[in-house]
Formats: structure tokens, C-alpha cells, sequence
């Protein structure tokens, strides 16, 4: 070894792996802000913009989990409104049929859709690309069809939430007092409580999870799942992983969303449109594979429903053309090409080799 | 000296971030036959795509019969006379031998001496094999059928990829007898190759690529070992 | 027995129809690996333009079809040219979305034109003739030539894939892009051509449709699924492959409804599963991928 290897060797031991970024580290605050900022609005906000925003959060949320799925391990699937449905069905049976607290039902929920997703990985695994796709909507709509069966659950039809399984709802005293509101009313804002923690989590979430070593797996496998394997990578355990930790968190909110409805049927629970295309929707519009991408999609998903949605078909065809251009003129999705172009990150995740300084 | 059928003059080339030609000059006269040597990543490979339009490159960096074509596409390229026969053969897996001579004509087809009948004569085994589905081939048989279905769009210029590769030596020996037939057609080709004791055999002149530059060019009988091996591995 | 004759004649002649329309769809995901989830609405759209000129220019159903068809290839060229060509690449979502997009357009588009009533196309009486076969046992005479359509389509589909140049430059295409563009094919136009004929056959499983059934603007995604479920589980580029895909599917629905008529749509996806969970590539896949 000559001088001029040891000397070399020295300076790559003082080379850093780093995540962080000076806009990060200011956006980690603003975050924990904004998120204080959403807990207390109930105290301001009427009734409606509660709804809206509850509306926001768990497509938001269902738009972090599809992301990890697709964006990150590379898991293409249409087929998540599954364990949507599953999750709502999960919180009607624990909460009318055990009595339980509806709070410990929707994490109850996710943790049995997570038993479920486990035999549904081994099915679905077998499938790659767009048959993996179109695999993932056939087991749905399997789902979406076994549960219509069920008469003790409403068959066909549906069923209602009777207010007697909600009325015990934790807190809920509380609630009435503090905010001088009824039941309805109360239950509404605990809703909301619960989905602005899974919004708030959820990008969280796939933000450790990317930070973590079980993220350079799925990036590893989404780039080359031959060359991640040959390079030690168990790609089926990390994939079951991730399938099956998004499964819960989807259940999660799937139990959240038919809380908050109250009422539940097959054709809606399981339905690919409001629980896969839309969400797709968002997530593309937004940016794949970015944690930033789904905020902006759901904002602008937000505005359009808003705004529009009274113009009818003009608006669903608006929708369409565009989902249409995006993709013809900004692949990457409006955060994609802000991204590129100003080269700006607010949940970092890439990991840079950092020079010491000189 | 006549003009030159085919030459690039500065060609770079990049894989996003790397770049694997560093401003390659080289001059192919009509009817010659020009060997590229050099190690792995040399630049080979790369430069073979630049010309066939599989990577981009300036406009003037690529000049057929002293027009520009270095930013056109693959397909313009074949039509123009520029056939390739890539490296790794690429027959098509679900046509026969036959159906991947017939489609070498698709894109250009025009009169000349390369017709399914000739190339059958060049390549005896290939008749006997003709409706055979091609991944059911000996690789010698693949690398004739990859020559002959590049033969039938009746080319300018002819190039081979590391035509050698994988192949035993007695396969190899044979399909380089071919060679000379293919020369008299009068069509120029440029053979990128690692064995280069047989590219040295049959090329008019030599290349020797080195980390994306040209590191030696001459004839091959004005060459010596020691001028090869320090122009192939730099020291 | 003969009643499950019966139904095993049923499931086979509605398997025909589901071959239909997967056909076009089978096309163009073996040639362009494209996911078109417009395809049922596309099929609704041949339906509506079928319906538009028989009715202004008095024709019956079939010589309207026949109009309807170089019309639709025509769309489906020009579709492609303008807007697919563009948005297909190496991932698999911008497709999806494009496509998804599409869908909504046509189907809100054809809303706004023709109203949410449903339509039906008319034949007259052979809309309901049967054939005896004796022993209480008929095969309507509408689902039969369904079939020979269905089998028609893909015998005319594999003589141009296997007996024309052209079929070899699709062929070629789908089996390596790169070395296909290095032959001098002109990929974007292989896929324009592709997509034209596609909608031809869609006009032609548009036709049976619109006889056997009312349609309306949003019907299309229903029979979407199904039309994948036949490609994928007959394999890659196999046009046999999808028509037996189909019949599989028509069979297990048939099946599945005889045995409890709320079983028929499950009994279709469980068979699909089934099989591809057995066969990941599909029963006859006829390229690598």
C-alpha cells in the first residue's frame, strides 16, 4: 500500500451518508405545526369544512399507502379497495356485533386486514407487471362478491351504522362538553381526529420506511428485481412486507372512511373507482414515487371535486383530459417536475455521499 | 482516394451520466472492411449504436455518403443502407429462421444481390433449418441467420457486433469463410471484435478503441504485437 | 345430464362473446403491451356508431357494421397516432392513466350526446330464433354466430399474424422493440395499424352486443375485466389462447349461475384465479416477455 492509497483511504473514511436538507429540517417544523394547526380547527370550523377535510385526509392517506405500494416497491396494484372495503366491513361487524370501542375497532380493522393480506400476497405474487394489475382488481372484485353474500351484513344491499354502536365512542363525552356540540357532531370531530392522525402518519410512515434498510431493499428491487436478489436481497419477503403493512394501514383507514359514513354496501366499499382510480389518480397527477407527489394531488383532486363536480359529465370529463395531459406533458406529475426543475426535496429520501469540507 | 461512404468526426456518446465516447474519428472508404478491437468497455459497442441511431448524436458527428445522420433513428438508418447485425444475434424468438431472413427486407427492400436465395447459398445450413423457430438454433446457426437476415435489406455498410462471441472456434472459422462473398458484393462493413486475430485477417484496416478514444488506427500488416497490446490495454 | 349439456353448450357460446371482446384487447397487449382500460368503452363507442347509422341511414345492424368498420379504424389509427404512441414507454402507469382518462371521456362524452337511456340494436326475429338439437336442448341462433364470429376473428387475425409481412412486423415488434426499430420498422406505425384493426374487431363484438343485450354509456368497464381475465389467462400473444381464455371464463360463469345464479360473476373470477395462479404466464403464451 503506497502513501497515496492510505491517504485516499482516509479521506473516504471521512465521507458521510446523509439524508437531510437544509428545506427539510424547516419543513419537519412547519409539518408538526401544520398538523397542530388541523388538531385544533374544530374549535373554529363548522361542520362542513370538518367533513370536507375528513374527506381529504383519507384520500390523502390512501394515497400515501398506494404510493409506497407502486412508487417505491414497484407493486403496481389496482386492486387495494379490497381491504377498503375489508376494513369498513372489519369496523361494522366489531362494533355491532362485539360492541367494541369504535377508536380500538379501526386499528383492530387494519390488523385483521393484514392477517387477510398475507394468503391474498400469495395469490397475487404470482403475477408480475400488468397482470399483477389486473390480478389485484379481480381478487377486489372476488372480495367485493363474497362479501355480498354475507346476509347478516346486509348482502347486496348494505347496511347502516346504528347510532347505538357509535354513541359510546371514547371521548365522546368530552367532546360534547368541550366544543358545546351534539352527538352527531361530536362524533364527526373524533372522526376527524382519526383521520388527520392516519393523514399526518401515513406520509410518515413511508417516510421511515424509506429511510430505513428495508427501503434501499424496495428501491433496490424496484430498479432491477434480478440484480436486487443477486445482491442478497430477499425481494418476496420485502415485497409480502410492505403488501402487508400497506394492507393494515388500508384497512385502517377503509374502517375510518365507513365510520364516518355510517353506512356500508359492497358496490361502494369495494368499488375501484372512488378506492383505486381516483387514488391513482392522485398519486400520478401528484408525482409517483415522491412523498411530496399525493399532497399536491389530493389538493388539486380536492379543488376539482369541490368546485366543479356540479358541472356534471363536463367535469368528470375535464377530470380525464387531465389525467390525459399530465401524462402527455409532465410524467413525472406536477411535484415530479417541480422537482426536477428547481431540484427541491421536502421529504428526503435519497441518500447523498457528503464531502467533508474541505 | 475516393470519398468515404461512412465517418464520424468527433462522435461522443452518453449513458445519462457517463460517457463512453470521448470524440471518435474514424473514415470507412466504399468496399472497405474495418476491424474495431479493444477490451471490454473500450467504447465498441457504443460506437456501433451512435451509428446505427440506437443512441443519440450530434447531427454532423455521423456522416453517410457526406450527409449528416448522426440525430436520425433507428429505423431511417436501416433505410438509408446501414444494417447492423447486434451483438448477442437478437433473432426474433417467435419467427423462424426463415421469417427472420424475410423480415431483414421489411424495412428496406430493394433489388440487389442478397435475396433469400443467396443467402442460403452463402449459409448452406440455414436452408435445411429454415421453418425451425429461431431459439431452437446452435449458436453458430443464430449468428448466421443474425448475417443474413442484416444481408437481405442489401446494405451499404454491413456492421457486426462481436460476431465471435460464445461461439467454438471451428463456428467461428466458418462463418468468417463467409466473409470474402460478402466483401465482393462490394458492401463496406465495420466488425467490432474481441478475437483479433480473425477481425486482423480479413480487415483492410484497424481501429483500436481504449476508455472511448481511438487509441491506434493503421493496416494490419503495418501493425506490431506490441504497438496492439499497448493500444488494447493502455500500458 | 342434458340439462348440464345445456349449460356447458351456454357457457361455450357466451364464452365466444367474452372472446370477442377480448380479441382486440389480446392484440394490442401482445404487440404494444398496452393496458387499455378504455377498451369496453371503445367497444360501447363502436356500439353507439353502429346504432347512429342504421338508424339515419336505415340499415339494419349489419351493413351498418360494415360501415362502421374502416370508420373505427380509422379512430383507433388516428387514437393511437395523436395520443397513445405518446404515453407509452417503459412504465406501466402513464398508459393506465392515459387510458383511464379516455375512458371517462368517451363515456361522459357519449352521455352528453346520446342521453343515459338504454339502446338496443334490432335484428328482428333472428334476434330469438333457435336451432333444435332435440331433447329439450336449443341453441339460440344470436350466440352461435357470436362464436363463428369469434372463431372467424381469430382464424382472419393469426392468417395475417402468421401469412403476411406485416404480421411478421408485428411479430417482431413484440418480441424485441429495439431490434425491431434496428430492422427499419417503424414502430409508432406498427402500433397505429394495430390499434385500427383492433377497433374493427371491437366494431364486430360491438354488433353482438348491441343485439344481445341493451347497452348504455357507462356499460363498458363491466365487460372490461372479462376481457382481460381471457387474455391473461390464454398467454401472451395466442389469439386461440384468448378465445379459449373466454370460453373458460363463459364456461365457469355459466357453471357457477347453474349451480346459484349469485355465483355467476364469482365463479368466473375464482376460475380465473384458479388458472393463473397455476400458469402465472397463461395457458399459451407464445412469446418471452
Amino acid at each position: 500500500m503506497t502513501n497515496g492509497d492510505v491517504n485516499q483511504l482516509i479521506e473516504l473514511a471521512q465521507y458521510r451518508i446523509e439524508t437531510k436538507t437544509r428545506a427539510s429540517a424547516i419543513l419537519a417544523l412547519g409539518g408538526v405545526a401544520l398538523v397542530l394547526i388541523f388538531a385544533v380547527l374544530p374549535v373554529f370550523a363548522g361542520r362542513g369544512l370538518i367533513q370536507d377535510l375528513i374527506f381529504v385526509f383519507y384520500m390523502l392517506a390512501l394515497a400515501q399507502c398506494w404510493n409506497l405500494l407502486a412508487g417505491y416497491a414497484g407493486l403496481d396494484s389496482v386492486g387495494q379497495q379490497a381491504f377498503v372495503g375489508l376494513g369498513g366491513y372489519l369496523l361494522f361487524a366489531l362494533t355491532i356485533g362485539a360492541g367494541i370501542d369504535p377508536i380500538a375497532a379501526v386499528v383492530l380493522s387494519g390488523l385483521i386486514a393484514a392477517v387477510f393480506a398475507v394468503p391474498t400476497a400469495f395469490v397475487v405474487f404470482r403475477l408480475r407487471g400488468p397482470y399483477f394489475a389486473i390480478g389485484s382488481w379481480v381478487v377486489a372484485e372476488v372480495y367485493r362478491l363474497v362479501f355480498a353474500q354475507f346476509k347478516q351484513l346486509g348482502g347486496g344491499t348494505g347496511t347502516s351504522l346504528p347510532p347505538s354502536a357509535t354513541n359510546e365512542i371514547f371521548g365522546i363525552e368530552w367532546v360534547k362538553a368541550m366544543f358545546e356540540v351534539r352527538s352527531p357532531a361530536a362524533r364527526d370531530i373524533i372522526t376527524y381526529w382519526i383521520a388527520l392522525a392516519l393523514a399526518a402518519g401515513a406520509p410518515l410512515l413511508v417516510y421511515l420506511v424509506l429511510r430505513s434498510r428495508y427501503g434501499l431493499a424496495l428501491s433496490a428491487i424496484r430498479d432491477s428485481e434480478a440484480t436486487a436478489e443477486s445482491a442478497g436481497v430477499d425481494s418476496f419477503r420485502t415485497k409480502l412486507g410492505v403488501y402487508v403493512l400497506v394492507a393494515a394501514a388500508t384497512g385502517m383507514i377503509g374502517a375510518l372512511i365507513y365510520l364516518q359514513k355510517a353506512r356500508i354496501s359492497p358496490d361502494a366499499a369495494f368499488s375501484v373507482l372512488d378506492w383505486s382510480a381516483y387514488v391513482i389518480f392522485i398519486v400520478v397527477i401528484g408525482g409517483v414515487g415522491t412523498i411530496e407527489g399525493p399532497i399536491i394531488g389530493v389538493i388539486v383532486f380536492y379543488a376539482l371535486q369541490r368546485y366543479l363536480a356540479d358541472f356534471g359529465t363536463w367535469y368528470l370529463i375535464l377530470l380525464g383530459a387531465l389525467a390525459i395531459s399530465i401524462m402527455l406533458f409532465a410524467r413525472k406529475g406536477i411535484w415530479g417536475y417541480v422537482a426536477q426543475r428547481y431540484r427541491v426535496a421536502l421529504f428526503p429520501v435519497r441518500r447523498m455521499l457528503v464531502r467533508p469540507h474541505a | 482516394m475516393r470519398p468515404p461512404i461512412l465517418e464520424t468526426r468527433g462522435l461522443t456518446a452518453h449513458y445519462g451520466d457517463f460517457q463512453a465516447l470521448y470524440g471518435i474519428d474514424t473514415v470507412i472508404a466504399p468496399g472497405e472492411t474495418i476491424a474495431i478491437i479493444g477490451a471490454n468497455g473500450a467504447g465498441k459497442s457504443s460506437y456501433l449504436k451512435a451509428i446505427t441511431g440506437l443512441i443519440r448524436a450530434k447531427p454532423d458527428s455521423v456522416r453517410f455518403e457526406d450527409k449528416p445522420i448522426g440525430a436520425l433513428g433507428a429505423a431511417n438508418i436501416l433505410k438509408l443502407g446501414i444494417a447492423m447485425v447486434p451483438e448477442g444475434r437478437r433473432l426474433f424468438s417467435s419467427l423462424t429462421v426463415e421469417e427472420n431472413l424475410l423480415i431483414g427486407s421489411y424495412g428496406r427492400d430493394v433489388v440487389g444481390i442478397w435475396s433469400l436465395d443467396s443467402i442460403y447459398g452463402l449459409f448452406p445450413a440455414l436452408k435445411e433449418r429454415r421453418a425451425a423457430p429461431s431459439h431452437t438454433l446452435s449458436g453458430g446457426e443464430q449468428q448466421m441467420t443474425a448475417i443474413g437476415r442484416a444481408l437481405m435489406s442489401n446494405p451499404r455498410v454491413l456492421l457486426c457486433d462481436e460476431i465471435s462471441l460464445g461461439l467454438a472456434p471451428i463456428v467461428i472459422r466458418n462463418i468468417y469463410d463467409a466473409m470474402p462473398r460478402i466483401k465482393q458484393s462490394g458492401t463496406s462493413m465495420i466488425l467490432v471484435e474481441q478475437d483479433i486475430a480473425q477481425a486482423m485477417k480479413v480487415a483492410d484496416r484497424v481501429y483500436c478503441f481504449q476508455e472511448g478514444r481511438v487509441s491506434l488506427s493503421g493496416r494490419p500488416k503495418e501493425l506490431t504485437r506490441e504497438q496492439v497490446h499497448l493500444a488494447y490495454f493502455g500500458h | 345430464m342434458l340439462e348440464w349439456l345445456g349449460t356447458i353448450i351456454q357457457g361455450v357460446l357466451l364464452g365466444g362473446l367474452y372472446a370477442l371482446f377480448a380479441a382486440g384487447l389480446s392484440l394490442i397487449f401482445g404487440i404494444m403491451r398496452l393496458v387499455n382500460l378504455a377498451h369496453g368503452d371503445l367497444i360501447v363507442l363502436a356500439a353507439f356508431a353502429i346504432l347512429s347509422l342504421a338508424t339515419w341511414l336505415g340499415f339494419d345492424p349489419f351493413l351498418a357494421t360494415l360501415l362502421a368498420m374502416p370508420a373505427m379504424f380509422a379512430a383507433g389509427f388516428a387514437l393511437q397516432h395523436v395520443l397513445l404512441n405518446r404515453a407509452l414507454g417503459r412504465d406501466l402507469l402513464p398508459p393506465l392513466l392515459v387510458t383511464f382518462g379516455l375512458s371517462i371521456i368517451i363515456q361522459n362524452g357519449l352521455l352528453e350526446a346520446f342521453t343515459a337511456d338504454s339502446r338496443r340494436l334490432r335484428l328482428g326475429a333472428i334476434e330469438t330464433a333457435s336451432i333444435e338439437l332435440g331433447g329439450n336442448l336449443a341453441i339460440g341462433v344470436m350466440p352461435l354466430l357470436t362464436l363463428g364470429s369469434a372463431i372467424a376473428v381469430v382464424l382472419l387475425l393469426n392468417l395475417l399474424f402468421y401469412r403476411t409481412a406485416l404480421g411478421r412486423a408485428f411479430r417482431a415488434t413484440s418480441d424485441d422493440l429495439e431490434i425491431a426499430q434496428l430492422m427499419g420498422i417503424d414502430h409508432h406505425r406498427i402500433y397505429s395499424i394495430a390499434m385500427g384493426i383492433a377497433m374493427v374487431v371491437a366494431t364486430i363484438a360491438a354488433l353482438y352486443l348491441g343485439i344481445r343485450a341493451n347497452f348504455d354509456p357507462t356499460i363498458g368497464p363491466a365487460r372490461l375485466i372479462y376481457a382481460f381475465e381471457a387474455v391473461i389467462i390464454g398467454g401472451l400473444g395466442s389469439l386461440w389462447g384468448t378465445l379459449a381464455g373466454g370460453v373458460i371464463i363463459g364456461l365457469a360463469q355459466t357453471v357457477g349461475a347453474k349451480l346459484n345464479p349469485e355465483w355467476q360473476i364469482l365463479a368466473g373470477h375464482i376460475a380465473f384465479l384458479v388458472v393463473v395462479v397455476l400458469r402465472p404466464r397463461g395457458l399459451f403464451p407464445r412469446a418471452e416477455d
